[in-house]
């Protein structure tokens, strides 16, 4: 299974390794770097670069290579995916998951790799069982363990790893008990140079944040759960009564956590909430190109859209442009050829347009393609697919708790074609 | 700071060389610094010091071995956590010196009572087995043992270590194989993934092919009806083979068990495991099955977790053809890393077909003008690949790629040639237009694959452009010298062809260009140049062959097939890491071929309730394994651990796991040595009704689990004497009082004698006692409850002075004590009868626990007992009518009712009975329709009576009638649970 781990800056630096069979020499990482220098990208660097002996399998996140090092034949998929759960674990234990953080916090991060993988086959990898194990750092608790000499690390074996609800600690105890669900969709799509939808769909994922006291055992039923065409559940979803009844029945972890991603059955036509109206030209003989975008919105249903963003990557002839925008900032990196316009919140009355000329290289022809516009945006209190959650019951406890639930559409690969 | 008095100084000190570790600086200086640590109190600081041991170890073998004794002690710890981490450390310092303490350590982690720990034994297991292999034999007696687990924990561990350690013992598997497709849901994420892709092995060994039919009508499907002569002839058991082939299929009900139980996996949040069920659905469903994967994929796919995809589209395009409803997904975006574009371009090219490819073609024509040179390349490949396919289509494609050659990148143009090149030659005759235009285009065109083509394609329809041909080669000779080696040759092979065709034009030109080839640098040219100067230009000597080269030349070529790069690789398993490679990896197992018949599936069944053949088939197995003396009378250490396994597990839930059933053989072995050594017809009682009931026979063999251990002689033991009593008193006493008609019906009061655990031999140091009630009356006081309690010892050293000290009991309880034990030899067992009494004046009282504390010479344990109110009580026979005189005595208040529902397997008179006796020592009534229980209690000789009334649609009606109600409600709540179950 997995021998190594290196953790791997964007400079190329090992900043972190750990061994749970025996050490191997961190110079395989040479292979790594080769691989990496072949491709342009970091995002383009293979998953997988078979070396001599090992195998190197790495997943690029928060701007760290996570390089997993194995040596037999393990499903790919498995290191991949426990290297993404590794991320995660980090994330929720530091909050963010950085270079800075991981080496401040190094022996944690250690105490928990240790835990997560024994022999290189995961242990623990619930983030509930982690805390227990090993707690995670805090101002306070770095305060109190000063003071009283007591550790960060529990001398109990956690109570869920043996119980059937691994996910979950006994003796949960809150004073406000909430329930939080956040219903969020993201829209992929493709858009053509008419405004018409090439490919479209709708991904979604339930988050939840529920704290509540004991062992409550909550039910989350839908309005139409026929929407839903392809869901994928967090382990304690109890799939028999979604097979029989649609409902999901579950007893939740404790504090944050995804339910369930969903995505929405492709025969649904998806509705788009903007549009992007666009005029990019360039010019054979001139060295000076047009170009404009006006962003509008389209089935909103009557809610306002927020957080816009418009990205584009110039062809590389661009040599600077000069634009102004109706509202909101946009700049240009003439060294990457990134253009980005951070429009805000759009105004139905007065739509929101960037205009103005390129300065392109003197001499080149024009490129063949024009630049794909990427659209990034929110929209509150509305799931676009039309989904509702019905109610939500909770039993097995006694206590009254605070439910909420929020929705919310987010452009997810948004992509319009010019 | 590691020598300071203060844990926070080591403490911090150890953080800092953890840092060291994890920066990969080398910290092996401070080794016997941080070895003395390894006791410290402080678990951060210990923790710390065993991740510094285990990165350490290896190279400093002889401090660490100053570390061991910790570990040892670590072992025996009350905490579990504190076990189980010493266990690892332990197993994973790789040290080969103490192989025997780790294989030692496993042994016992492996029975712990804690799943946890058993859990890390399961983990040790691959550790040990990679440092020395030698102990493999041992080891996969341990893996027996833990795949024979019940618990969730650790099925997902042990069947790792098993594909480490001995992936070709499957026949392990057979016992286990429902069991493990039954938890698969509950078992953690990783432990699924483990155990699917064993499963999938497991199962192409052990089923048919479901698509056998198919692919055998697909083949041939006459044959296939009226069965076919030569494969008659050739086969040698032709009759055989073909009947079995003409059988329809069925699908083994394990097959399906499996298929059924992996299918929820499919919406698993963990990838890995979505991609095992569909590699498992790939390999085993039938084809008709294998579609509800797509879904799962396309979602793997769609992730937005960028780097995890590309091993789904690698898996989809394997699994062609249930795709299309999702060929949208694969539209590429151009902010995709390149090679997961490409991926989808081959998915896509795969999906093509007449219906769609108006659409694919209209998406690739997007793609073309891609900033991604590399992708744009790869889409006109894919556009050729398409055409050729799909015949329909050939002229549009054909004309969009001449188009291209306009294009400005010559990276564009230079693919188009090479692919356009291709697609002419299936079709040379219509297209000379376009020859022509390629042929003007060897002055712009630098790349010199493309020029190659395009010189290839004027060479070989040299004839369809006779003027421009020699124009070409003219102007080729010109620049012959800077040109690549791959043109050179292709300018040869042109002048050749030429030279063939329309000497008249180019014979100076070819003689030119042959010439500057005879002196080129790469002797390649200068061979190709020789060699078709020979064949070519008449001489004297080469006769023979001049006549034929224009045929050699000028044959007609078949045309290429475009084909994916990925197309061989489905003989890896799917979504493997070889799979991925294309080549196989390290430890990679081949998936076996499905077998031409199914070996016989009965070998997995666990929970069919003693059939005598199959006890017979497993004794033989058995016998086979292990020489039978093992199991003689002397009792050694490892046969009675593994008793001690079956104890706990069976107290846990139904009959049914491998150690068991291997227990229960030496029992009955065990049995038989006790009845020819007394040799008194009392003593024959159990034997007797084993062999004449097959059902419960198991069962008592089983329960008369205690028997081997008087039957263990232990001459020197003072506490036989009891036993003997005891054993000789029986005869006088069941018959004479409550003998029932025949002996079938006595025994299910002895069936389901549970063994309860009074010290754990962790936390008696060796030591391990359990106690059981034997519901056999107590000779001396017929008012007392007999309990037997065992002691085992497991050390290597002797026990001494075992006796009973100070007993706290609660008012009004009576204990006979048992006279002290003076030696009790290391490995030996001892069973001695207590009784307690537990009058019926104070009961709420006697539920209380029963403290005992038994000491030896030097260590005193606190053990208590605490009775089942169903054991304190003696069966009582009594015909219909005296029960019902008396159960119209105790009414009222004394009467306690509940309704029960009875589940699906307690339906069955026999069952009821069985679970009933179970719970309480009560005597079934016979011959009464509905189920009746008599008892009295033993020290007040209260009667009790419980009626079992059945109703329609599973009900039942539960009445107990006691004149003591505290235990007539216990005795509700004990029956209507044991009938629950």
């Amino acid at each position: 299974m997995i021998h190594s781990l290196f953790l791997i800056n964007s400079s190329g630096d090992i900043f972190l390794e750990k061994h749970w069979k025996s050490v191997v020499s961190r110079s395989v990482c040479d292979y790594f770097f080769e691989a990496q220098e072949r491709a342009t990208e970091a995002e383009n660097v293979p998953p997988v670069i078979p070396t001599p002996h090992h195998y190197l399998l790495n997943v690029y996140r928060h701007k760290i290579f996570f390089v997993a090092v194995i040596q037999t034949e393990v499903p790919p998929l498995f290191v991949i995916e426990f290297l993404h759960r590794v991320v995660d674990t980090f994330q929720d234990y530091f909050g963010v998951c950085s270079e800075v953080v991981i080496k401040d916090n190094v022996v944690v991060v250690y105490e928990v790799l240790e835990e997560m993988l024994d022999n290189g086959f995961p242990l623990a990898t619930e983030s509930n069982i982690l805390k227990e194990l090993i707690k995670p750092p805090t101002i306070l608790r770095t305060v109190v363990n000063t003071i009283t000499g007591s550790t960060n690390v529990g001398d109990q074996l956690p109570t869920g790893q043996l119980s059937v609800v691994p996910w979950r600690r006994t003796g949960v105890k809150y004073t406000n008990n909430e329930a939080y669900f956040d219903v969020i969709e993201e829209i992929d799509a493709i858009i053509d140079k008419s405004g018409s939808t090439i490919t479209a769909e709708i991904q979604g994922v339930i988050d939840a944040c529920v704290k509540l006291t004991g062992m409550p055992d909550l039910t989350l039923s839908f309005m139409n759960p026929r929407l839903l065409d392809d869901v994928s559940f967090h382990p304690c979803v109890r799939f028999k009564r979604w097979e029989s009844e649609r409902i999901l029945s579950f007893i939740p972890p404790d504090g944050n956590f995804r339910l369930l991603s969903y995505h929405v059955s492709a025969q649904n036509l998806v509705a788009i909430p903007v549009y992007v109206k666009q005029n990019i030209s360039f010019r054979d003989s001139s060295s000076l190109g047009r170009f404009e975008i006006t962003v509008g919105p389209k089935q909103t249903m009557g809610k306002t859209v927020e957080g816009v963003m418009v990205t584009s990557q110039m062809p590389k002839g661009v040599l600077n442009m000069s634009l102004t925008p109706s509202q909101g900032m946009h700049t240009f990196d003439p060294v990457t050829k990134l253009l980005s316009w951070d429009v805000g919140k759009i105004n139905p009355q007065k739509l929101p347009n960037l205009k103005g000329t390129m300065s392109l290289q003197a001499g080149t022809s024009k490129p063949d393609e024009n630049p794909t516009i990427n659209l990034q945006f929110k929209i509150q209190q509305l799931a676009i697919s039309g989904l509702k959650v019905n109610r939500l019951d909770m039993y097995g406890e006694k206590y009254k708790p605070f439910k909420g639930i929020k929705y919310m559409t987010k452009a997810g690969k948004f992509q319009v074609r010019t | 700071m590691l020598d300071s008095n203060k844990d926070s100084l080591k403490l911090e000190a150890m953080k800092r060389i953890v840092a060291m570790i994890a920066r990969g600086k080398n910290a092996s200086d401070l080794f016997p610094a941080v070895v003395k640590n390894v006791a410290c109190k402080n678990i951060e600081v210990k923790k710390l010091v065993y991740v510094y041991l285990v990165r350490y170890a290896e190279e400093q073998q002889d401090l660490a071995l100053l570390s061991i004794s910790t570990f040892q002690r670590g072992l025996k710890d009350p905490n579990q956590l504190i076990r189980a981490s010493a266990l690892r450390v332990l197993s994973s310092i790789r040290v080969p010196i103490i192989v025997p303490i780790m294989m030692l350590a496993i042994k016992e982690a492996a029975s712990d009572m804690s799943p946890y720990v058993r859990k890390t034994a399961a983990h040790a297991i691959p550790k040990l087995y990679s440092l020395d292999s030698d102990q493999k034999d041992q080891l996969i007696e341990v893996i027996e043992k833990l795949l024979a687990d019940k618990t969730t924990l650790v099925a997902g561990s042990v069947v790792m270590a098993f594909e480490e350690v001995c992936p070709e013992r499957i026949d392990l598997i057979h016992k286990n194989y429902r069991k493990l497709c039954n938890l698969l849901i509950d078992v953690e994420e990783w432990g699924q993934v483990v155990i699917i892709n064993m499963l999938t092995r497991y199962a192409r060994t052990q089923f048919l092919s479901p698509n056998q039919n198919e692919s055998l009508l697909e083949e041939n499907p006459e044959k296939a009806f009226y069965g076919s002569d030569e494969e008659d002839s050739k086969d040698d058991k032709p009759d055989a083979a073909s009947l079995v082939k003409r059988k329809p299929y069925v699908m083994d009900p394990d097959h399906r068990l499996l298929l059924r139980n992996t299918k929820p996996l499919l919406q698993s949040r963990n990838a890995a495991v979505v991609m095992a069920v569909a590699q498992l659905y790939f390999h085993l469903a039938p084809k008709a099955e294998v579609g509800v994967i797509a879904k799962a994929l396309v979602r793997l796919l769609r992730s937005h977790r960028s780097q995890g995809n590309w091993a789904a589209a690698k898996a989809a395009l394997s699994v062609q053809g249930m795709f299309e409803p999702y060929l949208k997904s694969f539209y590429i975006r151009s902010t995709d890393p390149t090679q997961i574009k490409i991926l989808k371009l081959e998915v896509l090219t795969n999906l093509a077909n007449e219906t769609n490819i108006s659409t694919i073609l209209r998406e690739f024509q997007t793609y073309i003008r891609s900033m991604d040179k590399d992708f744009v390349a790869a889409t006109i490949q894919a556009i050729g690949r398409c055409a050729t396919n799909i015949g329909k289509v050939r002229d549009t494609c054909l004309n969009g790629l001449v188009q291209l050659l306009s294009n400005r990148d010559e990276l564009v143009v230079a693919e188009s040639v090479v692919v356009i090149k291709k697609l002419l030659q299936m079709q040379p005759s219509q297209h000379s237009e376009i020859i022509k235009h390629m042929a003007k285009l060897t002055d712009n065109i630098q790349v010199p694959m493309a020029r190659a083509s395009i010189l290839w394609l004027i060479g070989e329809y040299c004839e369809h452009v006779p003027k421009i041909a020699p124009d070409v080669l003219r102007k080729m000779s010109k620049s012959f010298t800077g040109e690549e080696d791959i043109v050179k040759l292709q300018v040869i092979n042109l002048a050749a062809k030429l030279y063939l065709t329309n000497s008249k034009q180019s014979k100076l030109l070819t003689q030119y260009v042959l010439n500057l080839a005879k002196y080129d640098q790469n002797y390649d040219i200068r061979d190709r140049a020789r060699f078709i100067r020979q064949l070519i230009v008449p001489t004297e000597k080469s006769g023979a062959l001049n006549k034929y080269a224009k045929k050699l030349f000028l044959a007609q070529k078949p045309a290429p097939i475009l084909e994916s790069s990925f197309k061989d690789r489905d003989h890896f398993q799917l979504g493997s890491l070889s799979h991925l490679l294309n080549a196989k990896a390290v430890g990679y197992q081949e998936l076996p071929d499905w077998p031409d018949e199914a070996p016989d599936p009965s070998v997995r069944n666990v929970e069919v309730p003693c059939y005598e053949e199959e006890e017979e088939q497993e004794q033989v197995k058995k016998g086979k394994k292990k020489p039978p003396q093992d199991e003689g009378k002397g009792g050694s250490e490892s046969s009675w651990e593994e008793g001690s396994v079956s104890e706990s597990s069976s107290s846990e839930s139904d009959s049914g796991s491998e150690a068991e059933e291997s227990q229960s053989e030496p029992e009955s072995k065990r049995r038989t040595t006790v009845r020819g050594r007394a040799g008194q017809p009392g003593r024959g009682l159990l034997p007797l009704s084993s062999g004449t009931t097959p059902l419960p026979c198991r069962e008592v063999g089983r329960s008369s689990h205690p028997p081997p251990c008087t039957g263990l002689g232990l001459s020197s033991c003072p506490s036989l004497s009891i036993l003997d009593q005891l054993i000789t008193s029986q005869p006088q006493h069941v018959p004479t009082a409550f003998l029932p008609p025949s002996a079938q019906m006595l025994s299910p009061v002895f069936s389901t004698m549970k063994t309860y655990e009074l010290l754990h031999r962790m936390a008696g140091e060796g030591l391990s006692v359990e106690y059981y009630f034997n519901r056999q009356p107590f000779p001396p006081d017929p008012h007392m409850v007999a309990v037997q309690i065992q002691f085992s010892n497991n050390t290597e050293s002797e026990v001494k002075n075992l006796r009973v000290s100070e007993p706290k009991l609660v008012s009004g309880m009576r204990i006979q004590e048992f006279q002290e034990i003076a030696v009790e030899p290391s490995g030996s067992m001892v069973g001695i009868d207590t009784c307690p009494q537990l009058p019926g004046v104070n009961w709420a009282g006697s539920f209380s626990l029963w403290h005992v504390s038994s000491s030896t010479h030097s260590r005193q344990f606190y053990v208590s007992i605490q009775p089942p109110v169903g054991e304190l009580m003696a069966p009582v026979f009594m015909s219909e009518n005296e029960f019902k005189k008396e159960q119209s005595k105790l009414t009222g208040m004394s009467e306690i009712t509940e309704k029960l529902t009875l589940l699906d397997k307690c339906q069955s008179d026999h069952t009821i009975v069985q679970r009933v006796t179970a719970a309480a020592n009560h005597l079934h009534a016979p011959s009464f329709p509905t189920g009746r229980f008599a008892a009295k209690t033993v020290t007040s000789g209260s009667l009790i009576l419980i009626t079992l009334e059945q109703k329609e649609a599973a009900r039942a009606h539960l009445t107990v009638n006691s004149e003591k109600m505290v235990i007539g409600t216990m005795l509700v709540q004990d029956i209507s649970q044991a009938l629950a179950q």
